[in-house]
């Protein structure tokens, strides 16, 4: 190897500007959506009507936004850490193409009304087999390069990382099995409540470690880079990790509470959702601790905001999921818009500021620059959508709890207070606001978008050289 | 309910796994150290230029192969 090797930053370049990109798309379906449920007349035509715009929505957001930042910072994480470049570039270029090609097919399936029907693997079969190429080939890349690490220890970021990888591989074979009968349609390989069983299993094991242990990766290695410390405590950071692990695969059931599933495997999922509170807060409050005596940093650096902020909707919606996951609560929760705001609380609070603090602090290292082109309107950007989650998520819940109410209410002899629509009808309300605090976060977005084009505009690629551990003879 | 009788196994496997890589990461020694690597993160400056003064470690792994 020469002196001059360098760390393959180009994959990262491509999947971090690729999230900008598919945060807007994403972003955009989820406000049309939105602004249907306000004004109805909006669905226009059958292809952009909501039922099939919303599983885009979904997609967009968790796999091409959330699942490129995923891949741009696991990229630059393993290699930063373990003091390798990538392991096999040819199959990390591969992930990257792969995976785009996945989401194109997926912003033309799900309009054109293909789909399995099960939320978040709504994904034909063919598609399902490409995701499953990439994901192989993105295990290979980055379980390679842990093994040509230069240093002995695995930095308990890529432990999350890897966890996130194997359990999203095992999700989605097992949920993904299905008999083809032609090219675009297949029938799930099973029926009924065991299929319901199945999907709710990969559904919310997406949540736990999509969505969470691949982004406490993310949280374990920016936040001290950004605050120039180390983590809190890191021994709390590994029994973060190893709780997570062995008690997430079992808080699945307390999405079909009062269903046709058996009542002991309900209860048996909302135990383990409520155990799942302490490991979340375990590294929430090592991850916001880690500013323990700089917190004047927050107070100008708004990629530390964006970042720590992240971390405060993670508590919040830990603690708000286990809640909801108790019976008594779920009773009132369930099937209102309460669970939309929790979702969003988690999705744009945790998921999309993390990925936005992250991608902030990426972009500028990986063309040569000292800084994102404006700090200010990071700023601007961190206020904007934090005012718009806080409308949209105190909308929700408001929306939620006042539907619940108004579906269970009754009369003294028995009959139904109100009719449905009449809930729907006083919700309209709440759906404004939740639109406003949509166009707003999206507003960030575009914000971000100009930003990261003034960046980048005029900007060489840079390729960071390869350098030994410092001070490091183990 | 029979796919319990897949999921709850496939749960008991893993959990043996994760079991395993857990033995095998305490006793390679990944735990040894619970401090420095936090602080080992934060001697790798990622900054672009960072390597015009970095040079001497480059040469010195080199010098190690």
């Amino acid at each position: 190897m020469t002196i001059q090797a360098t760390y393959n930053y180009k994959v990262v370049r491509q999947f971090a500007v690729m999230t900008v990109i598919w945060g807007i798309v994403g972003m955009l379906v989820g406000v049309i959506i939105a602004a249907q449920l306000v004004w109805p007349e909006l669905n226009l035509h059958e292809f952009l009507g909501y039922g099939r715009l919303r599983p885009l929505h979904t997609n967009a957001v968790i796999f091409a936004f959330g699942g490129c930042a995923l891949f741009a910072t696991s990229y630059y994480v393993v290699q930063r850490t373990c003091h390798a470049p990538l392991f096999a570039p040819g199959l990390a270029a591969f992930t990257f193409w792969g995976w785009q090609l996945v989401i194109v097919l997926a912003a033309l399936s799900l309009p054109l009304g293909y789909t399995t029907g099960k939320e978040y693997a709504e994904l034909e079969w063919p598609i399902d087999i490409l995701i499953t190429l990439v994901w192989v080939s993105y295990a290979v890349v980055f379980f390679g390069t842990i093994v040509k690490r230069q240093v002995p220890h695995i930095y308990v970021a890529n432990w999350f990382y890897g966890g996130f990888i194997l359990a999203v591989a095992l999700l989605h074979v097992v949920n993904s099995c299905e008999i083809p009968v032609t090219l675009t349609k297949s029938y799930s390989c099973y029926a009924g409540v065991q299929d319901a069983m199945v999907q709710w299993w990969y559904g919310h094991n997406a949540v736990g470690f999509f969505l969470t242990a691949g982004f406490l990766g993310m949280m374990y290695y920016f936040v001290p880079k950004q605050a120039g410390r180390p983590v809190y405590s890191y021994r709390l950071s590994v029994v973060h990790f190893w709780a997570l692990i062995f008690t997430y695969m079992w808080a699945g059931p307390h999405h079909l509470h009062y269903t046709a599933l058996p009542d002991w495997t309900q209860s048996i999922g909302m135990i383990f959702s409520l155990i799942l509170l302490a490991p979340s807060w375990g590294g929430m409050i090592n991850g916001i601790m880690t500013l323990s005596g700089a917190w004047h940093k927050l107070r100008d650096d708004p990629i530390l905001k964006f970042l720590i902020t992240s971390l405060s909707f993670y508590g919040m919606s830990t603690f708000e999921g286990p809640m909801m996951s108790i019976k008594t609560v779920n009773a009132l929760s369930h099937y209102t818009d309460w669970t939309v705001g929790h979702v969003h609380s988690g999705a744009l609070g945790w998921v999309a500021f993390i990925s936005i603090g992250s991608i902030y602090y990426l972009i500028p290292r990986l063309f040569g620059r000292e800084q994102m082109h404006s700090v200010k309107l990071m700023t601007v950007h961190f206020w904007i959508a934090t005012i718009g989650v806080v409308l949209y998520i105190a909308s929700m819940w408001i929306a939620g709890v006042m539907q619940g109410l108004m579906w269970r209410a009754t009369n003294p002899d028995g009959t139904l207070t109100y009719a449905f629509v009449e809930a729907v009808k006083a919700t309209y309300p709440y759906w404004t606001i939740r639109l406003l605090g949509g166009l707003m976060f999206l507003a960030g977005m575009l914000i971000m978008a100009w930003n990261t084009w003034k960046t980048i505009a005029g900007a060489k690629a840079y390729d960071a050289p390869v350098l030994a551990p410092a001070g490091h003879h183990a | 309910m029979e796919i319990l009788y897949l999921l709850i196994p496939l749960s008991v496997l893993l959990v043996f796994l994760i079991g395993a890589v857990f033995w095998w990461s305490v006793k390679s020694g990944q735990f040894d150290d619970l401090e420095g690597p936090g602080y080992r993160i934060l001697m790798d400056d990622d900054r672009p230029g960072a390597d015009k003064t970095a040079n001497e470690p480059a040469e010195e792994k080199t010098g190690v192969e």
